[in-house]
């Protein structure tokens, strides 16, 4: 049998299911190599201890019906965990101990699953290469130079480089799809409304959404059934019967209508996306879908308009760290002196620079000409989607306009870092479910990814156009594992 | 439309974080690039549109309003940054 951690998380379960491998087995294999890949820096928090117990206590006691039965996975640090910490990455949150579960990991834990551990990412999810946590950048393993994407950059770090079996992340406006297309892995990111927000720390609450990250469309699927649920204690989770999607999963897609969107070829674009482009629609053509070109005019207001909306509600949603109930304090003369030292000294550059353009864009004067302008633009390219799904069933694009760049290479111009999620952040203002898949490599070596948008609610349909692709294009990185000590 | 290095001022203040004089320079270079880029969304006509707030624009749900924790006292002041567990600690307030 090959190493458990070659295994997807589909083959580990049913191999656990048929007491090949136990969950000992499977946690141990995970927390060593973990351990000898500590110079990724893709852990915040490591909980191996008590993985490794609660894996034990699993094998005592199986209870093979679960859906994880004993499978240990490392989250993102954005997710509330009881008993552990949980920072977002951030030093104003550097203490902060959740005494609640956030029902995203709540989910999984019911579903057999063991916490490995937190895992890092851009300072409360802002951010596009992982550069902006507090405890410091990702590294990525496809090579030692590169960003592994953002904001769920540790996440998607941990899951390339064989830390965790799969992985969850949160998805804003793209920091789910754009680190899996940096790293070869794929990304969901789920209609808004299908996993409860409760419990994660919040960013932009109209766009957030958690979903999983795997190794391939099965375990996506998978991963994705555990954790949608509706929940009470989320006002915008959607009460609507969740299908299997794993069970449901099949690849034919026959006779569906695939839209071809004009207004994402856009200038600069390599030769290696065009042609992944390209050969994804022949892919499809083969699979007996039917290529359709579309339009969505609105496409290039979206980041723009992102960048009103997400600091806007993110000014709104940073305002509870102000050192009175939780989380870290600079002490000062009066108690305004003590909020603005604490926010000053707790929050990144980035974060900062985000609460100002949200400050700023709701402040009295603005908000006409800024926010209540992005709001009816944000209109605008939902109706964009709304008519080409007339038409269509799902929509193809590129998931990123490069492959992942060097660490350090954008940090220092804010606009060139906010235009790599030109083509996942239409996605999250719409609200609509997105997959990236592994789609081939560029000039130099690294992967890039291909991205489905479906209808809302319609995660079957683009995990099963995603499940014939995978097929086709039967996706290989040849992963050198320079960054393990021995 | 340029943002000055007063506004900037303002803006920190409303936003309740300090800048020093660096950091505040450093801004304003920033916010302007990034509004400089955000002005392009003056090209489209929107009299007509209605905002969007929300995706999902289905009616909120109601509940009963009912307590469903008890008793998280000490859970509530855990997490505070004051060695005061039995209360939340403020500079004082009122004279």
């Amino acid at each position: 049998m090959s190493n458990i951690i070659d295994l997807s998380l589909s083959e580990l379960v049913s191999n656990i299911k048929n007491k090949k491998i136990s969950s000992n087995e499977a946690t141990s294999a995970y927390v060593e190599r973990s351990k000898k890949s500590r110079s990724l820096n893709a852990y915040n928090e490591e909980t191996f201890d008590s993985a490794l117990k609660k894996s034990t206590e699993f094998d005592s006691k199986p209870d093979l019906n679960k859906k994880l039965p004993g499978v240990p996975i490392a989250v993102k640090d954005l997710f509330c965990t009881k008993n552990v910490k949980t920072t977002a990455s951030s030093k104003i949150l550097n203490n902060f101990i959740p005494t609640y579960e956030s029902t995203v990991t709540k989910n999984l834990w019911n579903d057999g699953a063991i916490l490995l551990g937190k895992l890092n990412c851009d300072e409360f999810a802002m951010g596009s290469s992982n550069e902006t946590s507090y405890f410091g950048n990702v590294i990525s393993p496809i090579d030692k130079d590169l960003v592994p994407g953002g904001s769920s950059g540790g996440s998607a770090s941990a899951l390339a480089a064989k830390l965790t079996p799969a992985t969850i992340g949160t998805d804003t406006g793209g920091s789910i799809r754009q680190p899996a297309s940096f790293t070869g892995t794929v990304g969901l990111k789920p209609t808004y409304g299908s996993c409860s927000r409760y419990g994660i720390v919040a960013f932009a609450s109209s766009l957030d959404q958690a979903g999983p990250m795997t190794r391939n469309v099965k375990d996506a699927a998978l991963l994705l059934e555990v954790m949608s649920s509706f929940d009470n204690n989320d006002s915008t989770s959607v009460d609507f019967k969740r299908p299997m999607y794993s069970n449901d999963l099949s690849k034919n897609i026959k006779g569906k209508k695939i839209g071809i969107p004009k207004e994402y070829r856009v200038e600069g674009m390599s030769e290696e996306i065009e042609k992944l482009w390209e050969d994804g629609k022949k892919y499809l053509k083969d699979c007996g879908a039917e290529i359709i070109d579309v339009s969505l005019p609105h496409t290039k207001f979206a980041l723009p308009t992102y960048y009103i909306v997400a600091p806007a509600e993110a000014s709104s949603n940073l305002a509870r760290y102000d050192g009175v109930k939780y989380g870290f304090r600079t002490e000062g003369d009066n108690l305004i002196d003590m909020y603005e030292k604490t926010r000053s000294a707790g929050f990144g550059d980035e974060v900062k620079r985000r609460i100002m353009i949200g400050t700023y864009v709701l402040s009295s004067g603005y908000y006409d000409a800024y926010y209540l302008k992005a709001q009816k633009v944000r209109r605008l390219i939902k109706n964009d989607f709304n008519n080409v799904f007339q038409k269509v069933d799902a929509i193809l694009t590129p998931s990123t306009p490069s492959s992942a760049f060097k660490i350090g290479e954008k940090s220092n111009d804010p606009v060139s870092m906010y235009l790599n999620d030109i083509f996942t952040v239409p996605v999250n203002l719409a609200g609509l479910p997105g997959i990236s898949i592994p789609a081939g490599l560029d000039k130099k070596g690294y992967p890039l990814g291909i991205q489905i948008i479906g209808k809302s609610f319609d995660e079957q349909n683009i995990l099963n156009i995603a499940y014939s692709m995978e097929d086709k294009i039967n996706f290989k990185f040849n992963l050198k594992e320079w960054w393990m000590n021995e | 439309m340029s943002i000055d290095l007063k506004t900037v001022k303002h803006i920190s203040k409303l936003s309740r974080i300090s800048l020093d004089e660096e950091k505040a320079k450093k801004l304003e270079s920033d916010l302007n690039s990034i509004f400089k880029w955000i002005e392009q969304l003056n090209e489209l006509k929107t009299e007509n549109i209605e905002p969007l707030s929300s995706i999902v624009e289905a009616k909120l749900r109601l509940r009963k309003d009912e307590i469903k924790s008890k008793n998280i006292r000490e859970e509530i002041l855990k997490n505070s940054p004051d060695e005061n567990k039995d209360f939340f600690v403020v500079p004082k307030v009122v004279e």
